[in-house]
């Protein structure tokens, strides 16, 4: 067998990537997709409406003792988000602690304050000025007023005994007979 | 040496001993850390970001909030604080999107993992396909039978081309 050199090119055909690799790309493209899904569900949902049942959530107070939620089922909670930079916050702090100090004895309200986005020796300073007595602490890594989707301080939600959302103030409190007005009915149920 | 030079000799070695046993290595006053300057300051605050400002480091947030951030990493480095200990507080307090670089936990993971296997890969492919490429632009030996060469027309035609050439 004699072979010649032609000198002429013929196209070969081009080799498939191994099904492995093709399978492994579609995977990751899934698998990150479904991260991006995932994401953007979490982005989309919309905060915690009236009637809806609270998720339930702890919080690491000053005095550094847990809070949970759950353990208060049965009980109206009256969660503040306030910050020591926040001068609104500062209109509600007496009605708010008064409020407190009302409902305190009976043991069927807990008030619950968190500090958003604070620094802590400001956060102090601003409960010893105002002589702010429930319990407070940080909303640590923002994940309660994530839960609610808080556009900013003050907010208050008021959860009801059977654990659904029954109240939502935006802003401050401008009286004391504000508050009660919304904690009576709930606890009278 | 009479036996009372010997006791007072050993007396007196027995007392020195006793003294560096006994001697209290002078104790210096406690100093307290200096105040730590802003670039000290700024060093911890240029890795974290504002957590209620959009994208805005904490060195360069003008906000009085940031203010106040950035005077609570001085109090911290103040009280002894190691620059990641003051990272990992703000973290904990105000979540990880205050840091600048995510932490290697959970799906965070995937930050650090998928651009170097998509990198990886798309080398990979570039290779592929300049590799094909390469053999699609190589001459072919072609093989031909030697029955065909003493074909009369054929050899008409290999005479043709060496003409030509």
């Amino acid at each position: 067998m004699d072979t010649i050199d032609k000198g002429t090119t013929s196209p070969i055909e081009a080799r498939r990537l191994p099904t492995w690799v093709i399978i492994l790309a579609f995977a990751l493209l899934l698998g990150f997709l479904a991260i991006l899904a995932l994401g953007l569900r979490r982005t989309m949902q919309g905060p915690i409406t009236v009637g809806q049942n609270v998720p339930a959530f702890s919080i690491e107070t000053f005095d550094r003792k847990t809070i949970n939620t759950a353990d208060l089922a049965g009980k109206v909670i009256v969660v503040n988000f306030w910050a020591s930079w926040c001068k609104p916050c500062e209109q509600e702090a007496d009605e708010l602690e008064m409020a407190w100090l009302k409902y305190q004895p009976g043991g069927k309200v807990v008030f619950l304050g968190l500090a958003y986005v604070d620094t802590e020796p400001n956060s102090l300073e601003y409960m010893r000025k105002f002589k702010i007595t429930y319990p407070n602490g940080p909303d640590l890594e923002t994940k309660v007023s994530q839960m609610f989707r808080i556009r900013g301080v003050p907010e208050t939600y008021i959860i009801a005994p059977n654990g659904t959302l029954a109240y939502v103030k935006i802003g401050p409190f401008t009286s004391l007979g504000e508050i009660i007005s919304i904690i009576d009915p709930l606890i009278a149920k | 040496m009479q036996s009372s030079q010997i006791v007072r000799i050993f007396i007196l070695i027995l007392l020195g001993v006793l003294f560096s046993l006994v001697r209290v290595k002078p104790v210096q006053a406690q100093q307290p850390l200096p105040t730590p300057s802003d670039n000290d300051v700024n060093r911890v605050a240029r890795e974290l970001y504002c957590p209620v400002c959009e994208n805005i480091p904490l060195d360069v947030c003008p906000t009085q909030a940031c203010r106040e951030w950035r005077e609570l990493i001085r109090l911290k480095q103040a009280e002894g604080w190691t620059d990641a200990q003051i990272k990992e507080y703000f973290a904990r307090q105000y979540g990880p999107r205050v840091l600048s670089e995510p932490p290697l936990r959970g799906l965070n993971w995937l930050i650090y993992v998928i651009p170097p296997i998509l990198f990886a890969g798309g080398i990979y492919l570039v290779y592929r396909v300049l590799t094909n490429m390469r053999r699609v632009n190589q001459p072919v030996k072609v093989e031909i039978p030697a029955e065909d060469t003493q074909d009369p027309f054929v050899r008409k035609i290999e005479e043709e081309l060496r003409k030509q050439q």
